[in-house]
C-alpha cells in the first residue's frame, strides 16, 4: 500500500509558483541570459505538471513521455538561444535586450 | 514512521525548488541566478524521483542540470563584461512585475483549486505509477506504441486503441530537430568569427 507523496493540487501549485517566477524573470531581467534562465524555469514548471499528471491521473505513462520531450526541446532551445546571444554579443558588445533593436550590425 | 519519509522528502524538495525559483528572480547577478536555477532544477529532479518518474528524473539531471545549465553558465562567462553582468531593475519595474506576477499566480492558483481533479482514491494503489519500478521499459514501449503491461494485468488507457502508434513519429521529429538545432547553433556561433577573420 503506497500513498502518493502529495495531492495533485499541491504539486500543481508548486509548479504554478515556478511558472510565475519564470514569467516574472523573463519580464524583469535585462540580460538576455537572464531571460533564457526564466524560460528554462517556465518549461521546467510544465515538466513538473506533466509528471504530476502521469503520477496521479489514470493516463499512464504519457505524461512522462511528454516530460521527456519537454526536457530535450529546451536543451535545443538553450543551445540556439545562446548561439544567437553570442552572435549578438560579438556584434554589439552587450547582451542588454533593451539595446537589441536589431540583430544585424 | 517509515511511510512518512516520502512526504517529508517531498516537502523538503518542494521548499528547495520554490525558494530557488524565487531566488532566481530576485538575484541581481546573472551567475547567481544560474546557480539558483541549478538548485531549482535539481529539486525538480528529486520531485520527479519521488513521483515515480525515475527515468525522467535521471534525464532531467543529465540533460538539464548537466547540459543546459553548463551551456547557460558558459553563455554568461562568454558574454560577461563589466557592468553588463549586473542587471539593474528599477523599483517601479519591480512593483509592476510583482503585481503582474501575483495576479498571474492568483489566477493559476484559483484555477487549480477550483477545478475538480480526479481523486487519488479513484485509482487503486496498484495503478499508481509509483509502484512501477521500470518506467524506462514502459517509456520505451510507449515510444514504440506498445501498451505497457501492468503487474496486475491492468493496462492504462493508452494502448487500448489499436490505431495508437505511440510516440515513434514525435521521437523521430525530435531527433531530426536536435540535429538541425546542432547545425544551426554551430553555424550561428561560428559565422561571425569566420567573417571577422576574413575581414
Amino acid at each position: 500500500m503506497q500513498h502518493p507523496v502529495a495531492s495533485l493540487p499541491t504539486i500543481l501549485l508548486i509548479a504554478a509558483i515556478m511558472f510565475v517566477c519564470g514569467a516574472v524573470c523573463m519580464a524583469t531581467k535585462r540580460n538576455a541570459v537572464g531571460i533564457l534562465i526564466g524560460a528554462e524555469l517556465v518549461l521546467n514548471a510544465s515538466n513538473l505538471n506533466f509528471v504530476a499528471f502521469a503520477y496521479l491521473t489514470p493516463f499512464g505513462i504519457d505524461g512522462q513521455v511528454f516530460a521527456l520531450f519537454g526536457i530535450v526541446l529546451p536543451a535545443a532551445e538553450a543551445a540556439i538561444a545562446l548561439a544567437i546571444i553570442l552572435n549578438f554579443y560579438n556584434n554589439h558588445m552587450t547582451v542588454d535586450v533593451d539595446r537589441a533593436t536589431e540583430l544585424k550590425d | 514512521m517509515l511511510d512518512l519519509w516520502p512526504q517529508i522528502l517531498f516537502w523538503i524538495l518542494a521548499v528547495v525548488t520554490v525558494v530557488s525559483s524565487v531566488a532566481v528572480v530576485v538575484a541581481q547577478n546573472v551567475v547567481r541566478a544560474a546557480v539558483w536555477l541549478l538548485f531549482a532544477l535539481a529539486g525538480t529532479a528529486g520531485l520527479f524521483f519521488l513521483m515515480g518518474a525515475d527515468f525522467v528524473g535521471a534525464t532531467q539531471l543529465l540533460i538539464y542540470v548537466g547540459g543546459t545549465l553548463v551551456l547557460v553558465v558558459f553563455g554568461v562567462m562568454l558574454t560577461a563584461r563589466g557592468p553588463f553582468v549586473r542587471m539593474e531593475t528599477h523599483s517601479a519595474e519591480w512593483t509592476l512585475a510583482a503585481v503582474v506576477g501575483l495576479a498571474l499566480f492568483g489566477l493559476l492558483a484559483g484555477s487549480i483549486l477550483a477545478a475538480s481533479w480526479p481523486e487519488k482514491g479513484s485509482l487503486g494503489p496498484a495503478e499508481l505509477n509509483a509502484t512501477s519500478s521500470r518506467t524506462s521499459l514502459d517509456l520505451g514501449l510507449a515510444f514504440l506504441g506498445i501498451p505497457p503491461q501492468r503487474a496486475g494485468g491492468v493496462e492504462t488507457t493508452a494502448g487500448h486503441d489499436p490505431a495508437n502508434i505511440g510516440y515513434l513519429l514525435p521521437f523521430e521529429i525530435v531527433s531530426v530537430h536536435l540535429l538541425v538545432v546542432l547545425i544551426g547553433a554551430a553555424y550561428l556561433a561560428r559565422s561571425k568569427r569566420r567573417r571577422a577573420r576574413g575581414v
